[in-house]
């Protein structure tokens, strides 16, 4: 058993299996977004955002991305910085800039998504 | 023909270099690169490589050639000298020793950390511990691993995290012991399989399943253990 104190969930699986399903979930949002722009055309204004977005199963439904969003991106770039970057300072610090970029996503996604 | 063989002797060179060896070899014949390389060893007593059994047995001289792993002894020049010219390179990853020749320890530490031998408490019935043949089939494609390590050693997962991550051929054996239904050890193997390193730094690229002079699929058993772990998980 090797163990890493700062891997997302400290297991393989549940690594493999937040992985999986954060896909599943950026996958969904991304169809809704093509579908709705599709349909609504490109001359998009204000009021048509805000009505698509605003509405409460689209706030849910934006949340639930930007977290799973937040889950995969720490999976994927822990992944990769353990990978590359072999002096545990600079993996540390590199790890610590996309933790707070993370966090500010998802505090600011909140403001944005019920701010307003 | 034009051989390019790496050489580095620890003990006179300051760093590894590219020897040009001209080898003229008999028309007619399609030589095997090990016999090239024992070719040029008449010449050159220094050359230094692993090689035993020559018939793709033993595992001991697995090398690079013209950027792929595999055995020197069972590839024909023909088939990776392609451009007329056969370079020979130690497999990738591993600290050189000298010439062809690597240090595998922590190759054996990967395999050694897997447990690979039958752990089961209960005393035999009889004078053996019998299996069905559908059972006994289960452990086709994964005993039959030679260790020569050009799996590993083409893996990057491997190279980056090698003390790490098991490494396809370490997970080869793993499986073979997880599906060998003699075995007790089922849940000591995966508890100790079940983290972010030991299996799950495959990225499935499948270099492994490439070069394995066996035939043999690495990925697929590594596919089994994570199903194994996730059934094990939910």
């Amino acid at each position: 058993m090797v163990t890493n104190v700062l891997s997302y969930g400290r297991s393989g699986v549940a690594d493999w299996v937040v992985q999986r399903f954060s896909a599943l979930a950026l996958a969904a949002y991304t169809v809704v977004m093509v579908v709705w722009l599709a349909v609504n055309g490109s001359d998009l204004t204000f009021a048509q955002w805000q009505g698509f977005i605003g509405q409460t199963w689209m706030r849910i439904f934006t949340l639930l991305t930007i977290l799973a969003l937040a889950g995969h991106a720490w999976i994927g770039l822990w992944t990769v910085a353990t990978d590359y970057l072999k002096k545990g300072a600079v993996r540390v610090a590199f790890l610590g800039c996309v933790a707070i970029s993370l966090f500010v996503y998802v505090v600011w996604g909140i403001s944005i998504l019920w701010g307003f | 023909m034009l051989v390019s063989v790496y050489r580095y002797n620890p003990e006179t060179d300051r760093e590894p270099y590219m020897q040009d060896v001209e080898v003229s070899l008999p028309e007619g014949k399609d030589l095997m690169v090990l016999d090239v390389l024992n070719l040029i060893k008449e010449r050159d007593q220094s050359l230094s490589y692993r090689r035993s059994c020559r018939e793709g047995v033993c595992g001991s001289d697995g090398v690079n050639m013209n950027g792929k792993n595999g055995l020197a002894c069972i590839t024909p020049v023909s088939e990776v000298a392609t451009s007329g010219k056969l370079v020979v390179r130690p497999l990738p990853g591993l600290p050189v020793i000298r010439d062809l020749v690597v240090d595998m320890g922590v190759f054996y530490k990967q395999y050694q950390r897997i447990k690979p031998y039958l752990q089961n408490a209960t005393p035999a019935g009889g004078r053996e511990r019998l299996q069905s043949p559908e059972d006994r089939a289960k452990l086709d494609g994964l005993y039959e691993c030679i260790l020569c390590a050009c799996c590993s050693t083409s893996c990057p997962s491997f190279w980056w995290n090698p003390e790490k991550f098991v490494g396809p051929s370490g997970l080869l054996q793993a499986y073979r012991f997880l599906a060998d239904t003699r075995d007790e050890a089922t849940e000591e193997r995966l508890a100790d399989l079940d983290d972010p390193f030991s299996v799950f730094r495959c990225r499935g690229i499948m270099n492994c399943v490439s070069v394995c002079p066996k035939g043999l699929n690495p990925t697929k058993a590594i596919g089994h253990i994570r199903d194994m772990l996730l059934s094990r998980a939910t």
